[in-house]
């Protein structure tokens, strides 16, 4: 396994791709990858976008947040059409990468069929899903991906299902390349996304996205709350090649922690889990404990 | 070389495809579609034809690699039938609205439920408002040709066309066929440079969300709104009829064959009664008209080669001298009758000496439609009419129930 090169504010790019002033509420996790996502990418991208916040950030017609080829399509069809743009591209002999971008609802949800779809035919593609756990864009309802106990629009006693491992499921297709980021950690989404583009087959790149108006936060926590969840050991950052698993540094160096943060800490920062009982944080903290139980055996053993 | 083959509607279409170089397929298999995904397939693994085939996972994303494929400039098509062409309904609104040049073979079947594989019109009919040009093959010479022609139109109006032929009536039955010359339909159909396309050095955002107003640009240029966008597209869609009668002047003088882009009337010149149908069923009409006219019966029959756009004026006037016209469907809005034939009574209105409507129900789900009933339907009308104008009468006659 190749180690990313390491992207750090000194050497990051300094080209921006995104206009000053975009549609993004305040605080939006989704703007920071965005912006830092496109400098990784760089500008021989076609973008493929399904109904999302980012449909929304890239600005009304006939105006455009960014300078990219961007090709809209409707919510359940995103890997198709991705799909679609690449079989072109080979047509025409362009290395061109084709990005799908998607939100949480439109990749586990709606988007899933045509994701495994493209996922069994490897497609060559480039696929992110922005995870902030809902239907942000629509004002907040549940999605596949909600934390079970979350409150939104249409739980509004909290979420009775546990979400969907999209990560896994996808993982489970085996292809080339899966990831896991977190909008607090931009530079390691940049330097996954900088390992994407050199591989082959379909890479699909998981992002756990704090979002203020849906979670129930301040707008200046967003990157502290992405990071509470990873130092609690909720969310992990990782990479998966050929089918073997590595931890990511932000999450790797828990490994050495004798104790993790409890899971409250980061419950407590956010107004979507103020219905969880007690009862319920401590199952979470146990499925947490034990993940992190295995972890140790997984990964320390080697 | 031009080549005269006997073979299946279905092969027929594959082999028009794999003759106007389309360059990315893809498709879902579905009765009685499928046999000609398979021969693309199989053209395509077998090196005869230089494209790529995509095996999809659902016909809604289908569409959706086609509109990929057609969003960044390249020439792309696909097949389906019912129950699938429904699937895929939100694709078909979105590639008319964002004006891909797409063509997409409809093999017309009944939609469930109940299920049924066997022919009739409700699909291709239950799509006619998506945005769409619908073309209906009568034979399989005109699958080939309408294939043929279907890719220049769309590509010279930036509209999707659908090629409709009937499942198992046309697909599955073997039937004598011209496959035109390659280089001269090189010729007839040059490859096609888009002008909104996909491209980093000319980076473009498509389908971008629009406001109820137009809207300037930064250069302060006021941009078209979604409504004035959806104009655009009716009115670009009203001209494609005059550019499908002039591709087809273009064809007949390249191929020999064509003149009936719009219309193909049998034995209609001196007609008093006139039955209006789309597909085999005209072509089945000819041997009732041959024998009502040998029995005194001024009798025509008018196939309608277009339906969307509708014809309108074309067809009003060559319809609004006679005494009856007689539409035949296989297919209606249910809770309100035939949809051609309500299309054809609002075209008529304005005439003042209208002919009298009658509309006739046939073949649903595949239901034998005996020449026999068309015979006899077909002449009590005529005789009514003849005897004195009845009142008209929107209710739709059922024909061939067996209960």
């Amino acid at each position: 396994m190749t180690t990313a090169a390491k992207t750090n504010v000194l050497n990051l790019s300094t080209e921006e791709f995104v206009h000053p002033g975009n549609r993004a509420c305040s605080g939006c996790g989704l703007s920071i990858l965005y912006r830092i996502g496109l400098k990784a990418l760089g500008r021989d991208c076609i973008f493929v976008v399904p109904p999302s916040c980012l449909t929304v950030m890239q600005g009304l017609f006939p105006i455009a947040a960014s300078q990219m080829p961007i090709l809209n399509g409707t919510f359940a069809s995103t890997a198709a059409i991705a799909t679609g743009v690449r079989a072109a591209m080979k047509r025409r002999g362009k290395q061109t990468q084709v990005v799908a971008w998607a939100g949480d609802g439109g990749t586990a949800d709606i988007g899933i069929q045509a994701l495994s779809g493209a996922l069994e035919r490897n497609e060559d593609i480039i696929y992110i899903c922005y995870d902030n756990e809902a239907y942000m864009n629509t004002g907040v309802q549940r999605s596949g991906t909600t934390p079970q106990g979350g409150l939104t629009t249409t739980t509004p006693y909290g979420k009775k299902e546990q979400g969907k491992n999209l990560p896994e499921i996808v993982a489970a297709h085996n292809p080339a390349y899966v990831a896991t980021c977190s909008a607090s950690y931009p530079l390691d989404f940049h330097d996954k996304l900088l390992k994407a583009k050199q591989i082959s087959g379909l890479k699909y790149i998981h992002i756990q996205t704090p979002c203020p108006p849906g979670w129930g936060c301040e707008e200046r926590m967003t990157v502290k709350i992405g990071k509470a969840a990873i130092d609690c050991g909720l969310f992990d950052l990782y990479e998966i090649e050929d089918g073997k698993k590595q931890l990511s540094e932000p999450s790797r160096k828990l490994l050495k922690k004798a104790k993790l943060p409890s899971v409250q800490e980061y419950l407590s920062m956010q107004t979507r889990f103020k219905a969880l009982s007690d009862e319920q944080i401590a199952v979470m903290q146990e499925r947490i404990d034990q993940k992190w139980a295995d972890y140790r055996q997984e990964f320390c053993a080697e | 070389m031009s080549e005269k083959l006997i073979d299946s509607g279905n092969n027929a279409a594959a082999m028009a495809v794999q003759l106007a170089a389309a360059e990315v397929i893809a498709a879902y298999p579905i009765t009685p579609q499928t046999p000609l995904t398979e021969k693309l397939s199989e053209l395509i693994a077998a090196g005869k034809m230089d494209a790529e085939y995509v095996a999809v996972e659902s016909e809604h994303s289908a569409l959706g690699v086609c509109i990929g494929a057609a969003s960044a400039g390249v020439r792309a098509f696909t097949a389906t039938s019912s129950n699938g062409l429904l699937y895929m309904s939100e694709q078909l609104h979105w590639a008319a609205g964002s004006r891909l040049p797409l063509v997409m073979c409809v093999v017309n079947r009944g939609i469930g439920a109940p299920w049924s594989v066997w022919n009739d019109h409700q699909d291709a009919m239950s799509q006619r408002d998506a945005g769409w040009i619908q073309i209906f093959a009568k034979d399989h010479q005109e699958i080939v040709d309408m294939t043929l022609k279907a890719f220049r139109l769309a590509e010279l109006v930036h509209i999707p066309v659908m090629v409709n032929y009937d499942g198992y009536y046309l697909s599955h039955t073997y039937m004598p066929f011209e496959l035109p010359d390659a280089q001269t339909v090189r010729e007839f159909l040059p490859t096609y440079d888009y002008a909104h396309t996909l491209d980093p050095e000319k980076p473009e955002s498509l389908n971008t969300v629009t406001l109820p107003d137009a809207r300037n640009d930064i250069n302060g240029v006021k941009q078209p709104g979604y409504m004035d966008i959806r104009h655009n597209l009716h009115q670009e869609m009203r001209l494609a009829l005059q550019v499908w009668e002039e591709i087809d002047a273009d064809f007949q003088q390249r191929f020999g064959r064509g003149g009936t882009p719009i219309l193909d009337p049998y034995r209609c010149d001196d007609a008093d009664f006139v039955v209006v149908a789309m597909g085999t069923l005209a072509n089945q009409f000819h041997d009732v008209v041959d024998r009502l006219r040998d029995e005194g019966l001024k009798v025509g029959v008018l196939a309608l080669q277009i339906y969307r756009p509708f014809p309108t004026a074309i067809i009003a006037e060559a319809l609004q001298s006679v005494k009856a016209v007689l539409v035949y469907e296989k297919g209606l809005s249910y809770g309100n009758q035939g949809a051609l034939y309500a299309d054809l009574k609002s075209a008529l209105y304005p005439y003042p000496n209208r002919p009298q409507l009658h509309n006739f129900i046939v073949g649903l789900g595949g239901r034998d439609i005996g020449t026999e009933d068309l015979y006899q339907t077909l002449k009590t009308a005529c005789l009514q009419e003849a005897l004195g104008t009845p009142e008209q009468n929107d209710t739709p006659q059922w024909i061939g129930l067996q209960l």
